[in-house]
């Protein structure tokens, strides 16, 4: 069968195509993007440009126009005392802020391996054919669906050391011999959250996940079975593979959500240590102690750790945003 | 190498019986195929077969053994899907070997042997370490059949193989086929098409299905021959089988006479029957003439080399002594 020898694959790199078309097609996309460039610009560019400047300054919230600039004294400074002993100041000198990063890396990676893990076990079940799947896959969004400060408060009334469900659920059936103050305790705080977030995201990275598994053809794995591969290996040879990009498109998301984590936080456990992050931390410092431009300077460096993480992950984990794999 | 008996298989799907009580022996090496029209159940057969189905009631039989509840893996087949059905992320080769890699005993030396040799009969060597998606349909196609192959089953099933390729690839990759039947001449194979040349050029015996009942089985030639229904008659055979009934067959003593185009020919006068030219097709080798007597469809005679007939000539026919197939008014055939 000569009939169909394929030609060995052109090189389409450095092809530079110039036809009429591709010019017009390049223009629509330029004026189809334009007005989402200049929304992004207005509220998220000049913010981020005032913040990385007041980072830079003495700023304090009720003088922001006398902002005087300093240099990179908010990051780290440093004063050599008489008894020759040097002193670092400033953001990157701060043990709370460390604490912070911490907390926020601890966070944002056990949440997210774990909703990874849970939401594709929810989606592989999501997938299977059943009665009222449907409802199924509409009610297991619910947790998704309610706004964080709601279900924040609705699970700090749960654990609530007093009053909580959980509490009396525990002492009545056994498992507990007193009750706990899970989001006041430091050791339960950051499991208290880990919890609440993960009830609450786990919904959201299914779906993502099932999206994936609904593009996998169904007829390999009618081939696999007729190769008489084992479900389990199935599932890592053919199904992980598969659902890969989604998976890494799905993982992204979450990481950057959990990286700025604050609504739950500062609901559920205020002003606890064992869980400030990043984003709390800074909020505290711009707004509640006046001190703006330290504040500023701690949301300068989650801006860049957000970004380093992510162009790392993307770069490292080869993801590819259209879908396709490999 | 298997032998393979249906009893009185039959399949539901919920309320819906698809399959209404199937006997039939395949026999060891044979080259069975498949025909009926689109939904008569052909590929919910194979399925059955293959396991991948569960059968609602009958027994199913490999070499004697009732195989009803055995896995798909454990039956010794090899299947061909219509989608192919190839891992996308795998390379030709990987795709080829991942049956075998999971089973235990077989040597990477041996793998690489056995899908190496599948290649070869196939001539996709040089694509092993090709993706699927960088593949044209007939090569996918072909590493299908490649990978079937390697597993070295006792039976090889295809399902409508050759429905997503073009007519020169369709032509070739059938012939690829029978090839592979007389190479691997102790292979049970089942082929499920709805293309009736496919049918009749491939097939050691056809069994025509209709509606989850088999209709006839038999070899190509005895189907063509003596067909024992009008449903198989007008299946089997291209063109179609002219059908004449009432008046003009009350001469015969039958409900509806049927005879083959090629069984037609034209006479000067006289002649069995009369009817008017509507339209002409040229083939090259031979050539169509529709003719318009009454009848529900036209009748096609088939005439060897070009022919001169224009719309709006009267011709007279004649069917060729013993060749005309009578019925009765239940379709089935008079002797
Ligand atoms: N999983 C299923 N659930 C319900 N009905 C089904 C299922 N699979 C097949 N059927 C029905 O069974 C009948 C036979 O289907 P099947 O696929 O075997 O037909 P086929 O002969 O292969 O047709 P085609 O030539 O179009 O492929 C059809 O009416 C189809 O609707
Ligand atoms: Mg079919």
């Amino acid at each position: 069968m000569a009939t169909d020898v394929m030609a060995e694959p052109v090189a389409a790199t450095g092809v530079k195509i110039k036809s009429e078309l591709m010019q017009q097609r390049v223009r629509a996309a330029q004026l189809f993007l334009l007005p989402m460039l200049l929304a992004l610009a207005v509220v998220a560019g000049w913010p981020l440009l005032r913040s990385i400047y007041f980072s830079f300054t003495d700023a304090s919230l009720n003088d922001l126009d006398g902002a005087q600039w300093i240099g990179f004294g908010n990051y780290l400074r440093w004063q050599t005392l008489e008894s020759g002993a040097v002193r670092y100041r400033g953001v990157l000198a701060d043990p709370a802020w460390w604490n912070a990063v911490w907390n926020t890396m601890r966070f944002a990676v056990v949440s997210v391996s774990l909703e990874a893990v849970l939401g594709m076990g929810v989606a592989l079940v999501l997938n299977a054919e059943f009665r009222g799947r449907g409802i199924v896959r509409a009610a297991i969004l619910i947790p998704w669906a309610i706004p964080t400060i709601v279900s924040a408060k609705m699970w700090s009334w749960m654990l609530n050391d007093q009053f909580g469900i959980l509490n009396d659920l525990g002492m009545r059936l056994g498992l507990l011999s007193q009750k706990v103050a899970w989001t006041a305790t430091a050791e339960t705080a950051m499991q208290a959250v880990l919890v609440v977030d993960i009830w609450k995201t786990t919904p959201f990275m299914a779906l993502l996940i099932l999206a994936g598994l609904q593009m996998v053809p169904k007829d390999i794995y009618e081939a696999a079975d007729l190769d008489g591969v084992h479900p389990v290996k199935q599932f890592f040879r053919i199904t992980l593979p598969l659902v890969r990009p989604a998976l890494m498109v799905a993982i992204i998301f979450r990481l950057l959500d959990a990286l700025r984590i604050f609504d739950l936080i500062y609901v559920l456990t205020p002003n606890s240590s064992a869980t400030k992050t990043m984003s709390v931390l800074a909020r505290e410092n711009l707004f509640d102690f006046d001190k703006f431009s330290y504040g500023s300077a701690m949301s300068t460096l989650l801006f860049l750790i957000i970004a380093i993480l992510t162009i790392l992950y993307i770069w490292l984990g080869k993801v590819r945003f259209d879908g396709g794999d490999r | 190498m298997a032998s393979i008996e249906l009893r009185n298989i039959r399949k539901a799907f919920g309320a819906v019986e698809v399959i209404k009580g199937v006997d039939l022996q395949v026999r060891k090496g044979e080259f069975m195929v498949f025909v009926g029209p689109s939904g008569c159940g052909k590929s919910t057969l194979l399925r059955l077969i293959s396991g991948l189905e569960d059968i609602t009631s009958g027994e199913m039989l490999f070499d004697g053994k009732v195989v009803n509840s055995l896995a798909p893996s454990k039956r010794g087949i090899a299947m061909v899907f219509q989608s192919y059905a190839l891992y996308p992320h795998m390379t030709v080769y990987e795709n080829m070997a991942f049956g075998l890699t999971l089973e235990k005993g077989t040597s990477k030396d041996e793998i690489r042997k056995r899908v190496e040799r599948a290649a070869d009969m196939l001539q996709i060597g040089q694509y092993l370490d090709r993706l699927p998606k960088q593949l044209s349909g007939g090569q996918r196609q072909r590493v299908a059949i490649g990978r079937a192959i390697t597993r070295d089953p006792k039976v090889f099933l295809f399902d409508e193989p050759l429905s997503n390729l073009d007519a020169a690839l369709r032509v070739a990759t059938r012939i690829e086929i029978a090839k592979l039947h007389e190479e691997m001449n102790n292979v049970t194979m089942i082929y499920v098409t709805h293309d009736q040349v496919e049918a009749m050029t491939l097939a050691d015996r056809i069994c025509v299905l209709r509606d989850g009942l088999v209709e006839q089985v038999g070899t190509p030639m005895e189907l063509y021959e003596t067909p024992n229904s009008v449903f198989v008659a007008g299946f089997i055979g291209s063109p179609k089988m002219n059908f004449i009934s009432g008046d003009k067959a009350k001469p015969f003593n039958a409900e509806t006479v049927g005879i083959r185009g090629e069984h037609i020919t034209i006479v000067p006068s006289g002649g069995t029957w009369s009817g008017t030219v509507i339209h002409t097709e040229n083939l090259g080798a031979d050539s169509y003439v529709y003719l318009e007597m009454g009848t529900e469809e036209p009748v096609v005679v088939r005439l060897e080399g070009a022919n001169s007939y224009k719309s709006g000539d009267t011709v007279h026919i004649s069917p060729m002594e013993g060749k005309i197939h009578r019925f009765d008014g239940a379709g089935k055939p008079i002797l």
